[in-house]
């Protein structure tokens, strides 16, 4: 006979009791996200409740809407509006170049292929991210490569009937918004492709033959089943692009008019100013863009297809 | 419909000069072992893939060319291909909404088609929420209400258990002659080609070995192959063939055709063998036998073979072999 007790080692203790074992595997990260990262999302959120005092330039710790008001003033909703439409342009533009690319890779490319995609989806994103927006800085300027190619091809004219639209346009793509456009496009890119092309891998080949079989052409079969299943994958995709549009602010300092995005203001209120409230007032605006822009997409079926 | 049809992927030959015609309203299965050609000639057909040499008519007409969205012919798939984005409804209306019929039209449609798989009151649930043997009913109405004269089927009792499976057997059988269109059925489970298929064309290696209506192809197999792939046989070579029943050329003999119990001809061969081994099978036993170099299987039937010998393993059993259950194959196989 063998002894009727098990070993009580922790081991047994804890393959006995499977939920002690996961709250011990949880407990850290929760701890984590909970107190450092969304208790300091929280701490932010208390911020924007105070207000500075102008005679001073003292934080007055009472809580109060005062900063939300000079928020919505003109210049600043201006500033709301440019980076929302920003952040809005690039991710369509970034969806848009994503998809035929995400399409290639999850349907087309095996073996090697397969692998040299993925290394030139990454690679950018092994380099330094200022190093690039240098680098393009460099290609858009009045003197870059991009002028000097455009010269050869005797094309000059198109790129100063381009920079000659009002607002959008500039002296040179470096300090256009045409040119924050395209670096931010190009700098999100990959965090739009790969959550595309994870969604177009998981539908199967069958389902696009059914659909074919049924009497759809290809471009009905794109329409009625690719999108609709591939949209989770967007959506996932433009979180990023718009949530980093929205927040980033080296891009557009270093690339672009000098007219002000989100990310800089915050920037210059924590930084310069020191104006604490309105830098957190400031912050508060991409979270409650990124939870309307949610609610939208959920509201769309976005989410259907999971 | 077939004109020395091949395709090949690389270097293999998925489907080697096969010419087969079927004619309208006939349930007709491929059948053969995985790798053997039999999916691939249903995607030629479909349309999923092209020939490199020969050519599909369809109705008399060269199908070479037409994407599978100018085919008519459905398909029903072996992972049921449903659109999980889609209600079961919407499914089953998808071809009609592609060819802009009607909204009320296409809802009446499609219910009346669910109705008819015995699916109604099920139209709004999405293909997640329903069981194997629905999605399967649900792949069907959808690939049925267009009406297409022919109606190709990919394994679909694949992925179902033995007791619905012989369910939709029938089921289907019956959908065909009630509907008298061509279903073209692919399998690798010989028992359902047998009961189910007005012709079956059996298929290996990308080649087509026989094709026949059931009973011709169980009861006078061409060759080796289509001997042992439909239903179980004992193959024996020319040598044995020759001392046993002096017939020059490879024979088969189906185990239930030999007999334990004397007939009451005078032209059965008579075999003297020894019992080798004995595996109960429940209603029968399945026998070794030796004999001569070459060994057979038989079957022992406990209600019906009972009163006239009881083997037993490592004692001589003398069996009987009808002329008639002795069947010459060709070559190949």
């Amino acid at each position: 006979m063998q002894a009727a007790h098990p070993p009580s080692t922790a081991g047994a203790w804890l393959y006995r009791h499977p939920k002690a074992l996961l709250v011990l595997f949880l407990l850290p990260p929760l701890l984590w996200l909970g107190v450092v990262y969304l208790g300091s999302l929280f701490a932010l959120l208390a911020q924007s409740f105070f207000s500075i005092d102008e005679f001073s330039g003292t934080i007055n710790r009472e809580l109060t809407l005062k900063t939300y008001r000079e928020l919505f003033s003109a210049a600043n909703l201006d500033v709301i509006l440019r980076t929302v439409l920003m952040a809005a342009t690039v991710t369509v533009a970034a969806a848009i170049i994503a998809f035929p690319i995400a399409w290639f890779a999850a349907r087309y490319a095996r073996g090697w292929l397969r692998a040299l995609f993925y290394i030139g989806i990454m690679l950018p994103l092994w380099s330094s991210y200022l190093v690039r927006v240098y680098a393009w800085k460099l290609i858009l300027a009045k003197e870059g490569i991009l002028n000097w190619v455009l010269a050869k091809l005797h094309l000059t004219w198109l790129l100063e009937a381009l920079l000659s639209t009002p607002v959008l346009g500039g002296a040179s793509l470096s300090v256009s918004y045409f040119g924050t456009f395209l670096v931010f496009t190009y700098i999100w890119l990959p965090f739009m492709i790969l959550p595309i092309q994870a969604s177009l891998e998981r539908i199967p080949a069958s389902v696009l033959e059914a659909s074919g079989d049924l009497g759809a052409h290809p471009g009905h079969t794109l329409r009625h089943v690719v999108l609709p299943l591939a949209l989770p994958g967007v959506v996932a995709g433009s979180i990023f692009t718009f949530s980093l549009t929205l927040g980033d602010y080296i891009i557009p300092g270093i690339i672009g008019s000098s007219r002000p995005f989100i990310g800089e203001v915050v920037n210059l209120h924590q930084g310069t100013a020191g104006n604490i409230p309105m830098a957190a007032a400031f912050s508060v605006v991409p979270v409650v863009v990124m939870f309307i822009y949610l609610a939208l997409a959920r509201r769309a079926g976005a989410f259907n297809a999971l | 419909m077939f004109d020395h049809v091949s395709l090949r992927f690389g270097d293999v030959a998925a489907v080697d000069n096969v010419s087969l015609e079927i004619a309208d309203g006939e349930f007709f299965s491929l059948l053969g072992p995985s790798g053997s050609g039999k999916t691939t000639s249903l995607r030629l057909i479909a349309g999923f893939e092209q020939p490199d040499a020969g050519e599909i008519l369809l109705h008399g007409v060269p199908a070479s060319g037409l994407p599978p969205y100018q085919r008519d012919v459905n398909t029903v798939f072996q992972d049921y291909a449903l659109f999980p984005h889609m209600s079961v409804r919407d499914n089953v209306a998808y071809s009609l909404m592609i060819r802009k019929v009607p909204r009320a039209e296409r809802r009446r449609r499609a219910e009346e088609m669910l109705d008819r798989v015995r699916l109604g009151g099920m139209a709004d649930r999405r293909p997640a929420a329903l069981s194997g043997g629905q999605r399967q009913r649900v792949s069907l109405a959808r690939a049925l209400i267009n009406q297409p004269r022919i109606l190709l089927l990919d394994e679909p009792l694949g992925a179902l258990d033995l007791k619905l499976r012989e369910q939709m057997q029938e089921e289907l059988k019956g959908l065909q002659q009630d509907l008298g269109i061509t279903f073209i059925y692919v399998t690798h489970d010989q028992q359902e080609a047998l009961t189910m298929s007005d012709r079956i064309a059996v298929f290996d290696h990308g080649r087509l070995q026989q094709v026949g209506a059931p009973r011709e192809i169980y009861d006078h197999p061409a060759n080796a192959f289509v001997a042992n792939f439909v239903g179980v046989s004992n193959l024996l070579d020319a040598a044995t063939s020759h001392t046993l029943f002096g017939i020059d050329g490879a024979t088969a003999v189906r185990p239930e055709s030999i007999r334990i119990e004397a007939p009451a001809r005078d032209d059965a061969v008579r075999i003297e063998t020894v019992v080798e081994s004995i595996v109960f099978q429940g209603q029968n036993s399945r026998l070794v036998l030796a004999c001569d170099g070459a060994r057979l299987s038989a079957l022992f039937d406990h209600n019906a073979d009972r009163e006239t010998a009881s083997p037993e393993t490592g004692k001589p059993l003398a069996v009987w072999i009808l002329r008639e259950d002795v069947h010459r194959l060709g070559e190949g196989g």
